[in-house]
């Protein structure tokens, strides 16, 4: 089941990436680098199968440092929605050059 | 172990996973691509229990599809998004363009790298197979290396944590001058 789910979690990875260059939303981004997230723990967990437990430990690790990136992203959403009222992302581009 | 029932079961959850989460790229509304998003952990969850990770499952389901998706519905909730908007919610034509040719070279990469061996000095061995699990149970086997090998990156997540909540709530407090 290795090949399978190295396979799944590319694909994973994939359909992340594309939601991330895609979507205009700025919490849906984040939710797709959510599942980006998830996907390299899958191959993390996969992996471990074969090389020992380490794996699972780095997947504990990647879930606290997920955990940390959406309490401090999702206050940033919060202090810029105060200011301009939307997370459309196109419409954020004060640094835009 | 892989027996037909266990392979059918694997196909079925992956299957959902990869549905969900097309699901979830492609809703309007925040708040239903987030419940597709749950979905999407709950079948990794249960792909985690198949590859014997049992408390990698248990805490994906407590921490990501718990706690972390909660976290996000209320910053939807607490901004009023729930709605989808008006315009549509996807990019131009060159984000689009960009998305598809990255995807097209992620799944070149995949197609690419299938039948391909894993080097070999990669291999330290120390797999471990149900029996391991069975002796050392679920919790101890993933325990034993997390508060020996790697003690040092786990008290040194508890900082990063502090640092998350106390950033958190300095980016995420209404100012004085606000607030009047």
């Amino acid at each position: 089941m290795l090949a399978e789910s190295l396979a799944l979690s590319a694909v994973l990875f994939t359909i992340g990436a594309i939601g991330v260059l895609t979507r205009r939303n700025a919490i849906i981004i984040f939710m797709c680098v959510e599942l980006m997230l998830n996907a390299v723990n899958l191959t993390f967990v996969a992996l471990s199968k074969v090389y020992g437990m380490a794996g699972q430990v780095f997947v504990v690790f990647v879930m606290t440092v997920a955990a940390a990136e959406a309490a401090v992203g999702l206050a940033i959403i919060i202090a810029i929605f105060r200011h301009r009222q939307t997370v459309d992302l196109e419409n954020i581009n004060l640094l835009k050059g | 172990m892989p027996n037909f029932f266990y392979e059918v079961h694997f196909y079925l959850f992956g299957l959902l996973a990869i549905a969900s989460s097309i699901a979830f790229v492609t809703r309007k509304s925040p708040v239903s691509a987030a419940l597709w998003l749950v979905s999407t952990m709950f079948c990794l969850a249960a792909l985690y229990v198949m590859l014997e990770a049992h408390f990698i499952g248990v805490i994906q389901v407590l921490v990501y599809a718990g706690a972390i998706m909660v976290v996000f519905l209320f910053v939807v909730m607490l901004l009023n998004l729930g709605e989808a908007s008006a315009i549509a919610d996807t990019r131009g034509k060159w984000g689009r363009l960009a998305a598809g040719l990255l995807g097209l070279a992620l799944l070149a990469q995949v197609m690419a790298l299938t039948g391909k061996r894993l080097p070999e000095p990669f291999t330290p061995g120390g797999g471990y197979d149900s029996v391991a699990v069975r002796d050392q149970g679920a919790v101890g086997s993933v325990a034993q290396p997390l508060f020996n090998e790697y003690l040092l990156a786990f008290e040194l997540t508890s900082i990063l944590l502090l640092v998350a909540i106390v950033g958190a709530v300095v980016i995420g407090r209404r100012r004085q001058a606000d607030a009047r």
